[in-house]
């Protein structure tokens, strides 16, 4: 690989064992994937943010890094709200080792942030160079935004704040960003009725079906919302971390781009709205969920509007960014009166409070195939409305 | 004897050779205090990686299992050194952190069996031939 003066530098140990230690990851990583060099970052985002999924490896580990992050560095959601963990019956043990993973992120100068969404309080441009690695934030950059990132680790996205330096290859280039697959709805007129749960469950199926592969839409009409609904359930059934919505998603815009589409071959498959449809179920719910990724100012206007004048009978949950609820104080008042909680900082997925919930109500297509293994709960998929009728006993 | 194939993780380690052509997850495969293979589908069950030079294809399953590498250096029962196949990022983060020398793409055979030195700087395997 080749390397600057500065990368010399960092693998020398010149800035310090643990930007060498880093910079060692990065260019391991620049080797298995063949990058010719390295590129410099505009952000990066961090997960193994929660207790829950790190455990005390990764905890003792952050424990000996030092240094800080030399770019903007945002946090994961956590597994639980940093303030009101108490009141939600969070283990003290859970609690305490919790509180230890934010200090040892804060240290190395990784904002605490706690949100999947990060993209919503920080400007993305198309074309940044990132270093990202929440799976459905990772996709929502690459793909609604336009920005560039490969999918990170926990560790090698630690090692991009800490040194600003990603390798190049895959996702930052532009000639590995073009469809591989593409697919069709059996029939398109049904899909403008769709919520965003619609989108969730066509995310489950296209992404079981993409692997890794980018997947292109056609006939669809998605707002931003459903975007970050498609997209992060094809992050969860597949490893997806990019696709395009034609005429939609931006880079399918360009002539580049438009070029590829027409001269290249790649498979076609055919989705059938009965098979969308048979992923909502018709469950009792125990508990509602909603917020997976964190709800946007649009989904709180809604759920606003919704809640208005109703009263929850079972536990339900929104999960927003804290930085979402302080923006929002008079939707978060008419959310709360119905004796929903909005819970900051943590997700249904990350932290301990779905375990065992039983019948877990959501709008999230990515929280409908985390839930079982992640929390051993039973997914139930509907939409918003139909969250709030089953929340409130309807 | 020396074979040379890339370096991944930096350092040397010496130990008997553990060779599996099965892909190892650590995270849930093997037991982060004891070194012992957990995973009872996989070829190595009830087999500690402790001071082993450890040969698999390449790592698979969570990202968390980089941490679980480390993990096994801090209980002292890390490998003493890792050869795969193809190496993926895994493997690479959790070796690189643990500070367990590995390479992969050897462009040699290793024995079936016997003591091995990995070189992970210079990306070689040594040892010394019998009979």
């Amino acid at each position: 690989m080749e390397l600057d003066k500065y990368d010399q530098a960092l693998l020398n140990g010149e800035y310090g064992e643990t930007k060498q230690k880093m910079m060692e990851i990065l260019l391991a990583l620049g080797k298995i994937y063949e990058a010719e060099k390295f590129i410099e970052v505009k952000s990066v985002q961090v997960s193994g943010a929660s207790f829950k999924t790190i455990g005390d490896a990764g905890l003792s580990w952050l424990n000996t890094l030092s240094g800080k992050a030399v770019v903007p560095s945002f946090l994961n959601p956590i597994g639980m709200p940093r303030d009101e963990w108490q009141n939600l019956g969070i283990p003290d043990d859970f609690a305490k080792k919790q509180l230890e993973v934010n200090a040892a992120y804060t240290r190395l100068g990784i904002r605490p942030t706690c949100t999947c969404t990060p993209y919503y309080f920080n400007i993305i441009e198309r074309g940044d160079h990132l270093a990202w690695s929440e799976s459905s934030a990772v996709s929502y950059v690459n793909s609604v935004l336009g920005a560039r990132t490969n999918r990170e680790g926990g560790p090698s996205a630690l090692a991009s704040a800490l040194t600003g330096k990603t390798p190049y290859y895959g996702l930052h280039i532009v000639r590995n960003r073009i469809p591989q697959i593409e697919f069709h709805i059996d029939d398109p007129a049904a899909t403008k009725s769709w919520t965003n749960a619609h989108y969730g469950a066509l995310g489950i199926i296209a992404g079981a079906i993409s692997g890794n592969r980018i997947p292109f839409f056609t006939e669809l009409r998605p707002n931003r919302d459903m975007l970050k609904s498609l997209g992060a359930a094809m992050a969860a059934s597949g490893a997806v971390a990019l696709y395009h919505v034609n005429e939609i998603t931006p880079e399918t815009r360009f002539p580049f781009f438009k070029k590829h589409i027409e001269e290249d071959d790649r498979e076609v498959v055919e989705i059938e709205v009965s098979e969308i449809d048979e992923l909502f179920g018709s469950l009792e719910a125990d508990v509602v969920a909603l917020g997976c990724p964190h709800v946007s100012e649009e989904e709180l206007e809604e759920l606003a509007f919704l809640l208005e004048n109703r009263r929850v009978v079972m536990p339900f949950y929104i999960f927003a960014a804290e930085e979402m609820k302080a923006k929002h104080p008079d939707l978060c008042a008419k959310i709360q009166n119905s004796g929903a909680k909005i819970v900051p900082d943590t997700c249904m997925v990350v932290s301990p409070l779905m375990d065992r919930a039983g019948v877990v109500m959501t709008n999230s297509g990515k929280a409908f195939t985390y839930l079982p293994g992640m929390c051993k709960a039973t997914p139930l998929l509907g939409t918003l409305e139909d969250c709030v009728r089953a929340g409130c006993g309807e | 004897m020396l074979i040379q194939g890339r370096s991944i993780a930096k350092g040397t380690g010496t130990g008997p050779l553990l060779i599996t052509d099965t892909p190892i997850s650590f995270l849930g495969g093997v037991d982060p205090k004891t070194g012992i293979v957990i995973d009872e589908t996989h070829p190595l069950f009830g087999k500690s990686v402790a001071g082993k030079v450890l040969v698999f294809p390449y790592g698979k399953g969570s990202t968390v299992g980089s941490y679980v590498l480390y993990a096994l250096a801090k209980n002292h029962v890390a490998p003493a050194a890792i050869i795969n196949t193809e190496c993926e990022t895994i493997i690479a983060t959790g070796a690189i952190i643990a500070e367990i020398p590995t390479v992969d793409r050897l462009k040699g055979d290793l024995p079936k069996d016997g003591i091995v030195t990995v070189d992970g700087t210079s990306g070689t395997v040594s040892f010394a031939q019998c009979g």
